[in-house]
Order: C-alpha cells, then structure tokens, then sequence
C-alpha cells in the first residue's frame, strides 16, 4: 500500500483566486513583504494501484484540466529565496467531507482506494519573520482547534490509524464523597453539575447500592446540563424590582409558556414539547419553526461552529413530528465591533473581523449546500460580544397535519441514520453550559464538530420517502448530547435498551462512553416497527445513507445500555428526567437612574442622518445576504434585499412553501440589546413589537403571529444579572398577550461571559432574539418597502415619543439616556391590525418600520430603495408630549411606528381603515433623488441625495 | 410532500416526459420538476443509483436534465464527482439519448458536470471528456445569488428564443466559464456555442456585477454543436411565477416568467419532434 500524493495548482496565465484573497488578507494584517500566494490543493491517498493509475486518477478526476496543473508527488518549490511553503493539514478525527468524496469516486473509477486525506498547501512568495509566518499561520492559514501547520518541506502528518478500543467498565466512585469532593469530581471531569445535583445524585446511587459507571454520570450531566434541561429558566425565582418582592415557582411556566396557554389558539398543534413549535399552515400541511444558538462552537471555530449550528437546528424541524421538510433558515449574529486592532482583543478570542467572516462562511456553506434558502435575519455589533460572540440559526419546516405527533412504542427499534459516530463534539451540551475562558480554545477544541451537509442531505432525502411511505413512529435529531439525549429523549416515557457496539464509528477506538455521548453530526434517530425494517433499510440503501439497529424501545421505564453484551447503564427514565434538583434563584432589579443628556438643537440633522447609516448596526448587510443562497426551492415572494436596484432592506421575508400554492409565510425578527442597558422588559417589548412591525410590513395576517424566544444572557448565578432576565420574561408574557402571539418555542444560552487573563470579564449584554412567522394568504397581495412613485403620499402610522433612551443618536453622542422606547399595550396591536387590513385592501404601495435610527432612516431606507425622493413637512407628524425638538422626531426609535406610502386615491380608504389610529401625512414621493425633511417651523433640518444617502449606507460592510 | 418519485398515469398529460437526475447534494430538483410541469411535461425525479442500475430508464424520456445543487458537497471541484459518475457509468445512454434528437438541459451544478464530463461544448473530439473549456471560482472567490440579464447569442439552440433578452437569477460561487486559450474561446464563438451572455439591462457586456462571476466573453451558458443540449448557470426554475420576480411589487402585475419559455421552448420543439 503506498500513499499517493496529488498537488494541484493554478495553470501559469489563470488567476489563483484563493491566493489572491489570502494575499490580500495578508496584506490587512500589516505585512507588506508579500508579493502572491500561491496556494494548492493537496490529497493524500492511500490506495494499491500503480503509477499509470495515479497519473489518470490526478489527470481525470482531481485536476480541472483547463486553469490547473497536476503533480503526482510533491513537488519542489520553485523559488527557495524568499518563498515559504505553508500546508495545513486536519487534525486526525477531524471529519473530511472532501475526502470522503474523492473515496466514492475513485470507486467509480474502478481504483478504490483504503485512505484519503486532503489538505492545502501555501505558497508565500517574500520575506517573512518568524513570528510573522507564526501569525499568518494563525490568524489566516488555520484554526489551530481542527487544523495543524506544518512547514517548508516536512514531511506531512502520519496517517491515523486508531488502535481498536478494548473494554473495561469504568466506574466512579461517589457515593462516599464529601460534597467539596462531589464539586471536585464536577469540574475534573467537565460534568458542570452543581453540588446540590452531584448530591442528588450520589444519593440515587446509594439507593442502589452501587456507584455510577462512567457513562451513567455523563448521561446524567448532558441530561441535565443547563443547554438541554433550562433549569435557569424553570427555577424558582425569588426577585425583587426596585424594592417590590416577586416570587415565581417557574419562571418560564408563569411568563412565555403561559401567554401561549391563556392564549390557546386553535392553530397551535405542538408547542413547546417537540423539537420545534408546530402551527397550522393550511388544511393539510402545518409549518414548524425552531431557532438555535450555537455560540460557545462558534467562538473557537467561527466556520465549523456556525456551519454546525445551521446543521443542527435543520434537523430540528427534520425531527419534529414524524418529520417536516425544511423551507427556511433564518440567521442572527452578534459580533464584536470588526474594526478593532488586534491588540485591543484579549488573549483567546478570535477577531471579530474573523468570527464574523468565519460564522457568515460556515452558514453558507451548510445552508447553500442543504438547499434550504436563508430568508432573514440580523446582524448585532457591541463589543461586549468580543469574547462570546452570538449566533442563532434558525429554520421553519413544513409537514403533514396528520404526521405532527411521534408514536413510539414498546417493541419497536431504535435506528441511527445518517453519518457516523467520530470522537466530534464529546461534551458540547456540558461545554456550552458554562463561562468561556482565555484557556477554553485549548481545553474544550475537542467540543467543535465539523458539519459535512451532504450526509445531512442525503439523509433529508431519505426520511422524507420514508416518512411519506409511513415507514417508521418516530423521530428525532442527534443534537447536544448526541445519542445520549436523542435516544433518552424518545424513551422516557417507556424505557430503552441500546447495544452501543453496533453505532456505526468512523474510526476505530471509541470507548462505549464516547459512542455514547458523541455529538458527531448529521445523525437522526428514529423508532421503526420491527416488520417496516427490511423496507426502510431498503430506502436508505438505494441512496448510500446507512441506517443501524442500534436498540428497542421497552416498557420498564429504564435506560439501559450494552457494549459486547455488558450492562454498563442502568438508571430509571424517571430520575434521569425528572431527577434534576429545582433551582432556586434570586434575582433583582433596580431601575437605574438615568439621565437624559441636554444636547442643544441643531440646525441641520443630515450629517447625523449619514454616520447613523454608516453604523455597523444600521449599514447594509449585502455582503452577507448575497452569500446566502435565498431562492433555491423556488419559493422566494419577498426576498431580503428589496427595491429598484434590488439592493434596499426588506422587512420581513416571505416564502411560498409549496409552489402549487399562493399560501405564504412570512418569516421575520426583532431585537435590541441596548435598550437593555436602560430596561430589558422594554427591550423585550420592543423586540417582540419590532418582529410583529416586520411581518405588517410585508403584508402578513396578525391573527396568525407565532413567536420564538431565544435568551442569551450572561452569568445567571449574579442576581442582578439573572433579574434582568426576569424583567425580560415578563415582557415576553406581556407583549405574547397584547398582540395575541402565543409563543411556540423557544431556547436560552446562558453564562455567556468571558474571563479575561487578567481576571476581568467581558458579559454580553442582555440580548433576547424574538423571531416571529405569520401567514399571508395570497403572496401576490404582498408589498415591499421601497417607495414606488413620484406624487404617492408619505404617511406615518403611530405616535414618535421623545424616546431617544438608547438610540442610535445618543450612540452616535456618546451617551445611552433615559427615555427608552416603550410601547403602548393597547394602540400598538389595534395599530398593527389597522395597518394589515389597509394593506390587506391593496391601499399601501410601501411599508416599512421605524426602528433603529427611527424616522429619518426608515424615510431614507424608503427613498433610495425606491430611486425615488422623499420630501417632508414635520409638522403634522403625530407626536406625544415633551417631543417637540426635531432630533427627537427624526432619531427617536419609538416603537409601534411605520411610514406608508399611499397612491392619493386611496387616501380615503386608508384613513377609514386606520380610524382612531394615529396618522399623519407628512410628505410625499417625488422624482427629484432627494430626501428633504423640514420641521415644525418650515425649516430644512434633512437635505441630501439618496446616492449619497445610499452609499453611506452600503460602505462600512462593503467587504 | 411531493417527494414521490413515480407519478400515476394521468391520461390528460401529454406524452413529453423529463427526467430530472438526483444525486447527493442536489437540491433544485423539486423546483425544476414543478417548472416542466407547468410547460406540459410529465416529470420523474430519479436518483442516479436507480439510472445505473437500470440504464434504459432514460430511454422513456425525451428531456433529461442536471439540475442545480451541491453535487457531492462540489467536493473536488463543482460537478466533479457527479461528472465523473456520469463519465462511467451515464456516458453511452447519454450520447445515445442525444443522438435520437432529444434534449438535455444542465442548470448550474448541473452546467458544470455537462462540461467537466465532456458534454458541453463537445465539439471538438468523440471522446467525451472534459478538455479546453471549464467552469470555475468566480473571481469574487464566494458564492453570490443576484439577478442577472442574459442575451441569447445563438439561433441554434432549441431552448431559446433569439433575441429575447431573460432576466434571471443566479447562485453559485463556481460559474466563471474559462476557455483555456484565445483559440478555444474563437471557436466558442465562430462555432455559435455560447447560448447566453451576461449583460445590463441595456443589452451591454460589463464588468462585475453585470457579469457576476468574470466569465470570459460574458458566458453565461454554452450549447453543443445540435443545439439540443443546453448549459447554463443561472435559474430559469426559479422564473416561473410572477412573485419570483426580485421587483414583482414595482412592476404592477406586467410580468413575463422569463424562466418558463426555457421550459416552454423544450416542451414545444419535443411535441414538435417526436
């Protein structure tokens, strides 16, 4: 057996893309020595065929015979001056999709091969330090979490040849610890349990009379780590606001899920129980929706993180149900602001720069791949996101109505689908649990997995056919906790028994424990009647997907698991799922004082108006939505990027999920943190009322909002912390109740702090993604918000407050205020229904909301997404007490606020539609490009060019 | 779900059948389907394993087509590897399918496997494999989805209508078409194999992003020397129904599905023709 090694690289006279881009990262990173790189891919393949074979497979299969060269061994390099060979290599168990690949068609070939490996090989052309090379290496060429560098000429990493596990039962005696020795055991062994729950446990074990195995304790602390359980959520609260004492017995039971229960709408088929919130669609097919965070991943290996994440939460809706097919995904990023110099950034964080371009990457790529389109979502700058960046992938499937419930039973079998079982991943459930560290890079790099979404394809593929020819009872994904919480999760009501040697792995050498707790991607569990075996095995086999018999579902209520025929877990579903000790929590919150800043009034808001444009926050995110595939599946109506120049800001997207039908959904999200720093419950108000203003926009049903909670908070333990998580769970309740939302999912990620080397720590703001779907009946009654004809008139619909309390322009001054938005419980929803009906009618030409940056960036937005000016008059704009200065009417960022344009003629009918709502026109569409903004007194306080306007706009994210 | 793959006979159809090829990784077969449908025709989504094992399937069509997708992850390079499986093992009913006068249609990935497995512009030499002409990195180097006008640039090719400019989408991060000398590209040209031409909405060649991936000559899609086997990258499945449109909400309900006549043209020169 020899290894074959195979370079390709760019033909002389064709440009070598990938090295142009490297050189020009390079060049970002203040090294100006570089004159190109030359990069190559590099396969490693180990198989018995000669030569002759070699030389076909590098010139049939591996080279593009037209703009690339092949070379069979390695080959020299060219220039030994000044030229550094860099080539990066995954590290061993590290999934390789590419290679898997290459394996599969070398079969086709006729030349099978026993091994593949691929990597990349750099070729830097000028003179280089050291630590410069050391530099590149880190910051461009790899993740030292999945990747190895290896230099000039050397040879390239061993072949990994894992040695076959042999068995041994491992226990771990805890029944005589002292509780100080219980919390040792906790943190030695990465379990992230508490002291009371490493009491609660010891004391089960003593009731049987046994200590736990190894497995027995890691099933236990995946089952109840913070990222499956919510035990933060679901505790006990004893809170105090501003002095007035609060007591909950479950703070999620008493806020989000009750407003979904008091609410109980008809049109809700699942909620909260099942791997996504489940709604009617129409007679026959229900839509489902679940929004994930994958944000510890993420931090350390932004691509293979955030590509996961959207992996993940695909096989949510995937194993909702007996199955939804995925029509959707959505996005929501935080970020450190990506402009920072590299000594600004503590040790152990990546560049925000690179999160960010490593996360946008890594959606892409599974997203694309997947052939689902990313239709939404949101990008959030702060520093305080430095250290634990956040990411929420989300996707919305749709199903049969009469398939919305599983149906597992005694008897029937326990079947993994899908990839393989790897060493990826172990202890991702426990990981995310708890705070990052400058240390955590290195100690928790096994927690990454790298995603292949063509296994995850395949396996759509096939459970769709299975699940249409009702082949099998249940269903549902390998997530955190992988086989543990999947197969745990099915048999808790009835009790299962696993035989883990027969968990196909990709590698030799896996203890039972790691077969077990393994988060390795792409996998579905589901339970089969043992006479549909033969046939559902058939189905995956015709497409190469490989389904195992792993175990049987039982009735004594136990989990039992087997390796070689050895009994190595035995605990009852009972303690596992209920067991977990009920949190007690304390939380506080003082409103803090704050003051509003007395600026003094200015004569002219446009050079305002242009630098809001330009923030991180407000800026358009072209550069990311264009990566996205977002109209594969065919079902795009309105897509993210809306206008004359298809280049402004839609609202809300909106997807036909079926192509015979005009039904639609609309797909939108609301979220603020900085409203948090002066009061989360407004902040959560104003997110939920900014996801509800979305869908309007577009022209969605009202009376069909479903919502989605996703917390992502800071250490919980500090009661201040965690009390502004309960101000923001009341709001959930409140907003839910007020506009007649129920909540329908929801997740939490908490402890996202970072402990800096020096000791401090960097906590994210409160941050709460609501992300919300309607209905809308007809996508051809659908509208956008670029303003679409000179003379149309320019409206606004609802009150502007003096509200600047955390707004763009105090930002934009330096200061954070008082005055946060708050929203009126009563007009908003009656504004909201007004407004849909009135576009219901066909009477509004374009909608959009007011929201950061307030009214004078939705009218800019407006204007230059239509091609169109904007010219407006102040003075009737509808306007509360205390606003009369026109920074406040332009930048305030009150909520329940949208500008419409209406042709003249249907002026009437609107403001019949919009009765006892608060109107005013304020202006009109005109064909000069210009957005002109008079105030109260007639005086010009806005005058530029919507180019102008435009470019500001699209500049700062202009990668 | 519509994910069956064998329909029940439907006496009121008419008798043009398509076959849209499945693989791993593809995913724009559905779609795909649903716009030959609305052209007229009767559609089988097939995976390729069940075409291996059975290659006369394919002698029940008249319309084959590659669809858009990931192909195997575009592990290798885009198409390669679904390319590769068609070279050994699709290659003979392939050839035998066109040269019984009937149409094959590759959009996107399935553009870049006709020309990596030879078929596109297969001008030059019997042999089918991939030789002067290939479909790779967009000089952007990612994965880009926009609007794009095409100009028909042939009278040859039966999915086209001379002269009318389409409008339509594209998504790829692999679709700079490269000739791999001037001479090839000449021949493109004087052998009438491009098919379409990115341009503005004035009918201009242009730089980025009117030319969206740096294709050279503009090329957006090639045809054979018979004109029955078409390329392109863009997606004329994702044009056929006027919400698709990217300006749908400005245009007062004046819309032309640009995507169907590629669809309708197929359908019509197959009654037409057998």
């Amino acid at each position: 057996m020899k290894e074959w090694r195979f370079e390709l690289s760019t033909k002389t006279g064709f440009t070598d893309v990938h090295g142009k881009k490297i050189l020009q990262e390079i060049s970002e990173l203040g090294i100006a020595t570089i004159s190109a790189v030359e990069t190559a891919r590099v396969y490693l393949v180990e198989a018995g065929f000669d030569r002759a074979v070699a030389e076909r497979v590098g010139h049939e299969l591996l080279v593009d015979p037209v703009c690339e060269v092949v070379h069979v061994g390695r080959r020299a390099s060219a220039n030994n001056g000044g030229a550094t060979q860099i080539e990066v290599h995954l590290k061993s168990g590290v999934t390789d999709p590419v290679a898997e690949s290459v394996t599969a068609a070398l079969v086709d070939m006729g030349a099978p091969c026993q091994n593949v490996r691929t990597a990349h090989k750099y070729t830097l052309l000028g003179q280089l330090s050291e630590s410069e090379i050391a530099l590149i290496c880190q910051r461009i060429l790899s993740n030292d979490c999945i990747e190895t560098c290896i230099r000039g000429e050397d040879g390239e990493p061993p072949s990994p040849h894992a040695l076959p596990y042999e068995f041994a039962r491992v226990e771990w005696p805890l029944r005589a610890l002292s509780a100080g020795q219980l919390v040792q055991m906790s943190k030695e062994r990465d379990l992230f349990l508490t002291q009371v729950e490493m009491e609660a446990i010891q004391t089960y074990f003593q009731g049987l009379g046994r200590d736990p195995t190894d497995v027995e304790l890691e099933t236990l602390a995946q089952t109840w780590s913070e990222h499956c359980v919510h035990k933060t959520l679901k505790s006990s609260v004893d809170m105090t606001i501003d002095g007035r004492s609060v007591t909950f017995d479950n703070l999620l039971k008493e806020t989000v899920f009750r407003a979904t229960q008091e609410l109980a709408k008809e049109w809700c088929i699942s909620v909260f129980s099942d791997n996504a919130g489940v709604v009617e669609f129409d007679e026959v097919s229900a839509l489902c929706f679940k929004v994930e965070t994958h944000n510890h991943p993420s931090a350390l290996d932004p691509y293979g993180g955030a590509a996961t994440g959207i992996g993940g939460v695909i096989r949510d809706p995937m194993g909702t149900g007996l199955g939804a097919k995925p029509v959707a995904n959505t996005d929501v990023f935080c970020f450190g602001e990506p402009d920072r110099t590299l000594a600004e950034i503590p040790k152990g964080i990546l560049h925000p720069k690179r999160i960010m371009k490593g996360v946008v990457s890594g959606v892409r790529d599974y997203g694309n791949r997947m052939g689902i389109p990313t239709v939404n979502g949101a990008i959030y700058f702060d520093d305080r996101y430095l250290g634990n960046p956040l990411v929420f992938c989300g996707n919305i499937g749709i199903l049969d109505r009469d398939k919305c419930f599983k149906r597992t039973q005694a008897g029937q079998l326990v079947i993994v689908v899908g990839g393989r079982t790897g060493r990826d991943g172990i202890h991702g459930a426990t990981f995310s649990s708890g705070e990052m560290t400058h240390e955590h890079d290195s100690i928790f790099s096994h927690a990454v997995q790298i995603g292949n979404p063509i296994v995850e394809k395949k396996m759509l593929d096939v459970l769709l056919q299975a699940n249409e020819a009702g082949l099998y009872e249940g269903i549902t994904d390998c997530g955190a906790g992988g086989l543990s919480s999947a197969i745990g999760e099915m048999g808790a009501d009835l009790g299962v028994e696993v035989d883990l040697e027969q968990a196909p792995l990709k590698y030799a050498g896996l203890s039972y424990t790691e077969i077990w707790i393994s988060e390795a991607q792409e996998r579905m569990v589901i339970a089969v009647k043992p006479e549909n075996l033969e046939a559902i095995a058939a189905i995956f086999a015709a497409e190469n997907v490989e389904s195992t018999v792993v175990g049987r579902f039982t009735s004594d209520k136990k989990l039992k698991l087997r390796y070689q025929g050895q009994l190595v877990c035995d605990i009852d579903m009972d303690f596992l799922h209920e067991g977990v000790p009920k949190f007690a929590r304390k939380g506080v919150w003082n409103t803090p004082s704050l003051k509003e800043p007395r600026l003094p009034e200015k004569g002219d808001y446009t050079a305002d108006l242009c630098k809001i444009l330009g923030a991180y926050n407000v800026a358009s995110k072209e550069w990311v939505i264009r990566q996205y595939d977002h109209e594969v599946q065919g079902g795009s109506v309105v897509k993210p990027l809306t206008g004359v120049a298809n280049d402004g800001p839609s609202d809300a997207a909106v997807v036909r999920p079926k192509l015979a039908s005009d039904r639609a959904v609309a797909v939108s999200c609301g979220m603020n943190p900085l409203y948090g720093d002066l009061d989360p419950y407004w902040m959560a108000l104003a997110g939920i009322d900014e996801a509800v203003r979305n869908l309007v926009c577009v022209g969605a049903r009202t009376d069909r909002i479903a919502l989605l909670d996703n917390f992502c908070w800071g250490n919980c333990a500090k009661p201040e912390v965690f009390g502004s998580l309960v101000r923001a769970a009341q709001a959930c309740y409140d907003g839910a109740i007020a506009y007649g939302a129920p909540f329908i999912s929801g997740k939490d990620s908490l402890n996202n702090e970072f402990a800096c080397e020096d000791g401090s720590t960097i906590s994210i703001p409160p941050t709460l993604l609501i992300s919300a779907m309607s209905l809308v009946d007809d996508a051809n009654q659908c509208i956008t918000m670029d303003v679409k004809a000179g003379g149309n008139l320019i409206l606004v619909v609802g009150q502007t407050h003096n509200e600047l309390g955390g707004s763009h322009f105090y930002k934009l001054q330096g200061e954070l205020g008082a005055n946060v938005p708050k929203l009126d419980m009563d007009m908003a929803p009656k504004t909201a229904r007004a407004l849909a009906g009135a576009i219901g009618q066909g009477l509004v030409a374009s909608c959009h909301d007011c929201s950061e940056g307030g009214l004078a960036v939705a009218l800019a937005e407006m204007a230059f997404a239509g091609g169109l000016g904007i010219k407006v008059h102040l003075g009737d704009l509808p306007r509360g007490p205390g606003c009369e200065g026109a920074a406040a009417q332009l930048f305030s960022e009150s909520n329940a606020r949208y500008v419409v344009e209406v042709a003249p003629e249907h002026l009437d009918a609107f403001a019949t539609c919009l009765e006892g709502i608060p109107v005013g026109q304020i202006g009109s569409v005109v064909e000069a490009q210009i957005l002109r903004v008079q105030d109260a007194s007639g005086r010009t306080v806005i005058e530029a060019g919507i180019d102008m306007l435009k470019s500001r706009w699209q500049a700062p994210l202009n990668w | 779900m519509g994910q069956g793959e064998n329909r029940e006979e439907d006496a009121n159809m008419t008798d043009v059948k398509a076959i849209v090829l499945r693989a791993a990784g593809t995913n724009c077969d559905v779609e795909t389907q649903h716009a030959l449908e609305l052209a007229g025709a009767r559609v089988d989504r097939v995976h390729i394993n069940s075409l291996i094992r059975n290659l006369e399937l394919v002698d029940a069509y008249q319309i084959f087509v590659m669809p858009g997708g990931f192909s195997y992850g575009d592990d290798v390079a885009a198409g390669k590897i679904l390319a590769n499986q068609v070279m050994h093992h699709l290659r003979d009913a392939l050839e035998r399918f066109v040269e019984q006068g009937k149409l094959v249609l590759g959009i996107c990935n399935g553009f870049q496997v006709l020309v990596k497995a030879g078929l596109l512009p297969g001008a030059t030499a019997s042999s089918h494999t991939q030789e002067d002409v290939t479909i790779t990195y967009n000089d952007s180097d990612k994965f880009e989805n926009r609007w794009v006008y095409l100009a028909p640039q042939t009278d040859r090719c039966v999915f086209i209508e001379p002269g009318r400019r389409l409008y339509l989408t594209v998504g790829h991060g692999e679709g700079k078409v490269v000739a791999q000398d001037p001479s090839v590209l000449s021949r493109l040209q004087s052998m009438r194999h491009i098919a379409f031409q990115y341009v503005d909405a004035q009918g201009r060649e242009g730089g980025y992003p009117v030319n969206p991936n740096g294709s050279m000559a503009s090329i957006a899609g090639l045809t054979d020397t018979t004109g029955r086997i078409l390329g392109l990258m863009p997606h004329p499945e994702r044009f056929v129904h006027p919400t698709q449109h990217p300006r749908w909400t400005r245009m007062n309900g004046n819309i032309e599905c640009d995507g169907r006549t590629i669809f309708d043209n197929a359908v019509k020169y197959v009654r037409g023709h057998f």
